[in-house]
């Protein structure tokens, strides 16, 4: 009796309550509102408890795993994930006019998913490497690492995950102590250079810019996208139509709803109420990921913690202000909601590096 | 890239300003997605589920079936049977090789053409078949292209075909009338369409009913007063005729004298309303009623009995014809045959031009005019039917002298064959007008006294001599029966001037003693060497009157002439089919 309460708190106690009593509640959203918008389509659901019970293993052993020990396997997984970008380029599956996929066998993988943990991982490792005196050099190799799989992914072309990605890796540099100085010079590179960077936009992307200044514009076309998902989600109301009630998914008015545009269909049939409770408990997990980051016991823990936490802030964000028509359309799967077996399987080992930080706290003090 | 001189001294440890920077950005932007939930889905909603509730929510029309034309005894002219529509939304058209093949089979269609349909033109909406049998567009649904639908309706089927085209008409895609009695009787026949709202989804396909919101209210049906075998006779014989006579055009209108219906109505050339491809103009008129001729000596009865009425003359008064000719001012009138004197009745026996003319040379104009009018020459029938011709006749005050003598034996004025045939109601029925009917009479018949019922039988007793061998139309006759009618050989006035083309016709009705049946044929250009009415419209008139009769089996008036044989085809020129 005791060995087996004894055995189970050695399993649960790597896991946080917070994080994953969080993390459960919107996972059972998430299946909720799969069932709905995948039609009452069951097989899609059970796929998704597959890949959630893969997800779910993953976290665990991450979770167990101190972050020493994590640390040391930063830069074999930073060039796994960097061989299998270079391999989509050269043989990735063309989809949608993108080449983004790899096929391995069985299983399909999209390597820019893993790119999103590999390189704030590599990054964190590289400071912690480079100890405590860091010269600009250092950035500047920061910078190059975070460049090249950036430059991969936008190339597929995917400039939304690219974007992303970007931003995970910034988020390391920011907490590593990058200046004042070189932010604003950033920010004024990228806002001169905006107008270039236009240039260099596919047609589609224009677009969506464009569309997010006046959707109506092109309401059959570039603008449909938008224009659906925000009249889902303002047909819910307050209340929400209920459970399986939403009219716009169900009648194929609104595109993607089993994935990127999931939001919107959680958001017609669950209203404003629900919403806001997912935001709410999105804005649990943030906090926590953040209070885990500022009790990390290495650098490369808190470094790590820190972007983890803004990355998973940053996909809600962007996602939710794609759905809800402030943000231009990219490619960005809501965490916890969204159909698909590798977004979610990086999500959950985000959860699990997150745990590993905080378990992992105490036990292994400089 | 300049990314700070000074090397910078990192404790590795989050900087509590950074992580509170961070964090506001972080509240700022929930609170902002926040915001935009609240605006979107209260402030915004009622708009944004007006908006959405137009995207899954239509009214659709649900059709009403036409109502069935019929003749006298209940046969249908023209039914309605359910059919589809197979439209595309051509932006969501996709297709296998196989399934183009496949569906260009089932439509009928070359592929190359369906192609063209389905890429060329403007708008996403195309039909590709209408008036396609539900089991053709099963199949077609069967073949599960996406972008593909079918719309349910009606399609109108004319069983009697050719018959009784110009009679019955026919209807577009939409199921409106367009010509004949489905023009005609459009607002009785079309019933009104009801409306229910539905649910559909994007392509298209509807998921649910919702509510109803008029229920669709089929057409009446419509019983004629034609009766379908007298209109198979009528139309097998005039095509018949104008075989024989190489003629261009003909019509036959065949009346009930008692009740003023229409028995018949059948126009040459015709068209098939059950596959109208290569339809044209031509073929489309109805003759009887749209198109108007010079009558020629059909209506020199009228100025007779214009005489008589005014006791000018009787039946016997002798009319001076100057040996078949005379002249006023430049113009010279002729007859066929030379004579020196006629008697009213002997004028419209051997149709004498120079008789007629003397007589009304003898009358005043207005009295003329007067009886034209009131039997409704110039004047439009007013049956309904569509593109009714009212013909002309020139005001009475215009009138030179030579134009009253032409006007007497029918130059100068033009009436359609159902005009004429309504006028010759006076001579069968005691001097009384007819109003004619296109659909089954249950009521009293109405009609107008025109002139008294003894002219009428004086004018009556005339038109029987028309037949008699002395008469110019002997081949007007039917065994067994009385018959009175009169021939008329019209030159046609081409570019202005007469031409040496003729309408050939002849007018008459049957059982004299008591009338019940009146004919009246027209051959358009005859061109087989007979021209006179005599010969070319009479012999039409004898064989439609005598199968008529005994149709009818009303009883001879005259069983001492011998009895009515049916012959096969008295012009015989074709076989029935």
């Amino acid at each position: 009796m005791l060995t087996i309460k004894a055995l189970r708190a050695r399993l649960l106690a790597p896991l946080d309550p917070t994080l994953f009593n969080a993390s459960a509640l919107l996972m059972a959203m998430g299946l909720v509102v799969l069932y709905s918008a995948t039609g009452s389509d069951l097989a899609k659901v059970v796929s998704q408890v597959r890949n959630l019970g893969f997800a779910f293993v993953a976290m665990w052993v991450i979770a167990v795993i101190p972050p020493h020990k994590i640390q040391r396997l930063v830069f074999p997984v930073f060039g796994v994930a960097l061989i299998a970008l270079v391999a989509v380029a050269l043989f990735g599956e063309v989809s949608h006019g993108a080449r983004r996929w790899l096929a391995l066998g069985p299983i399909r993988i999209q390597p820019s998913e893993l790119m999103k943990i590999a390189l704030p991982l590599a990054l964190a490792g590289y400071f912690e490497w480079r100890g405590r005196d860091l010269h600009w050099a250092d950035f500047l190799v920061a910078g190059l690492i975070l460049l090249v799989p950036v430059a991969l992914v936008a190339r597929q072309p995917d400039l939304g995950t690219a974007l992303l990605i970007a931003s995970s890796g910034f988020y390391v540099l920011y907490f590593a102590g990058l200046s004042w100085r070189v932010i604003s010079g950033l920010v004024l590179a990228v806002l001169s250079a905006l107008p270039l960077v236009w240039h260099f936009l596919h047609d589609y992307q224009k677009k969506r810019i464009l569309t997010l200044i006046d959707p109506t514009q092109d309401p059959l076309g570039a603008g449909y996208h938008t224009l659906q998902s925000m009249i889902a989600l303002g047909s819910g109301g307050i209340f929400g139509k209920g459970w399986l009630q939403g009219t716009q998914s169900h009648l194929d008015f609104l595109p993607e709803h089993s994935t990127d545009f999931i939001f919107a269909v959680f958001g017609e049939e669950f209203g404003l109420l629900g919403e806001l409770i997912f935001l709410a408990l999105m804005g649990v997990i943030i906090a926590r990921g953040f209070f885990i980051a500022t009790e990390g016991s290495t650098p490369f823990a808190r470094l790590l913690a820190g972007s983890l936490a803004m990355t998973l802030f940053t996909y809600t964000f962007v996602n939710v202000g794609m759905v809800s028509g402030i943000l231009p359309v990219v490619g960005v799967p809501l965490p916890y909601l969204s159909y698909g077996g590798t977004s979610l399987v990086t999500l959950f080992i985000s959860i699990g590096l997150l745990m590993s930080v905080h378990h992992h706290r105490r036990l292994v003090k400089q | 890239m300049n990314v700070g001189a000074k090397s910078t001294r990192l404790h590795l440890k989050l900087e509590g300003w950074r992580s509170r920077t961070l964090l506001l950005l972080l509240i700022g932007a929930f609170v902002g997605l926040g915001m935009r939930a609240v605006y979107l889905q209260s402030f915004n909603s009622g708009f944004l589920q007006q908006k959405g509730d137009e995207r899954y929510s239509r009214v659709i029309e649900m059709p009403a079936s036409r109502g069935i034309i019929r003749d006298r005894n209940g046969q249908p002219l023209a039914i309605s049977t359910p059919s589809e529509s197979i439209w595309a939304s051509r932006e969501d058209v996709e297709m296998k090789p196989e399934q183009t093949r496949a569906l260009a089979s089932l439509l009928s269609l070359d592929p190359a053409e369906l192609n063209q349909r389905l890429n060329g033109g403007r708008g996403n909406f195309v039909y590709l078949k209408r008036q396609v049998t539900p089991e053709t567009a099963q199949e077609i649904m069967g073949l599960k292209i996406s972008g593909l639908y079918d719309q349910a309706g009606y399609h109108r089927a004319y069983p009697k075909g050719e018959e009784t085209a110009h009679l019955v008409g026919f209807t577009d895609a939409d199921d409106h009338g367009q010509e004949g009695v489905e023009l005609a009787f459009q607002s009785l026949l079309g019933g009104a369409a009801g409306a229910k709202r539905v649910i559909k989804d994007r392509a298209g396909h509807i998921i649910e009913d919702v509510e109803s919101i008029r229920v669709a209210r089929p057409g009446q049906d419509v019983t004629l007063s034609v009766d379908g075998r007298i209109q198979h006779l009528a139309y097998r014989e005039l095509r018949n005729a104008i075989a024989l006579n190489h003629a261009k055009a003909g019509a036959v209108v065949i009346l009930d004298t008692q009740t003023g219906e229409i028995l018949a109505l059948a126009n040459y050339p015709d068209f098939d309303p059950n596959n109208r491809e290569h339809l044209t103009g031509t073929q489309l008129r109805n003759r009887a009623i749209t198109d108007t001729f010079e009558p020629g000596s059909t209506l020199k009865p009228f100025t007779i009995a214009t005489a008589l009425e005014t006791g000018k003359v009787t039946p016997n008064t002798v009319i001076p014809t100057t040996g078949g000719q005379m002249t006023i001012g430049p113009a010279v009138i002729k007859d066929t045959h030379a004579s020196n004197g006629l008697t009213v009745s002997q004028v419209i026996q051997h149709s004498s031009n120079v008789g007629a003319a003397r007589i009304a040379l003898s009358l005043p104009p207005e009295s003329m005019w007067n009886t034209f009018t009131d039997v409704g020459f110039g004047q439009l029938p007013k049956l309904g039917f569509p593109g009714e011709a009212g013909g002309r006749v020139r005001p009475f005050k215009t009138w030179r002298p030579i134009e009253q003598a032409t006007m007497a034996y029918g130059n100068g004025i033009s009436v359609s064959l159902i005009q004429l045939a309504r006028a010759y109601t006076i001579f069968a029925n005691g001097g009384s007008l007819r109003t004619l009917s296109l659909t089954k009479v249950t009521g009293p018949a109405q009609s107008r006294t025109v002139i008294s019922a003894q002219t009428a039988h004086q004018v009556s007793d005339m038109l029987e001599l028309v037949v008699k061998p002395e008469g110019t139309a002997p081949a007007a006759q039917v065994r067994g029966y009385r018959v009175a009618g009169k021939t008329g050989t019209a030159h046609k006035v081409v570019a202005g001037r007469y031409a040496n083309l003729y309408v050939a016709s002849f007018v008459g009705f049957a059982p004299a003693s008591n009338p019940r049946v009146l004919i009246a044929v027209m051959i358009d250009e005859p061109s087989g060497g007979r021209y006179y009415g005599g010969l070319v419209a009479a012999p039409v008139f004898s064989l439609l009157m005598g199968n008529v009769l005994q149709m009818l089996s009303i009883p001879p008036d005259d069983p001492n002439s011998g009895d009515f044989q049916i012959p096969a085809s008295k012009t015989g020129a074709a076989e029935d089919t």
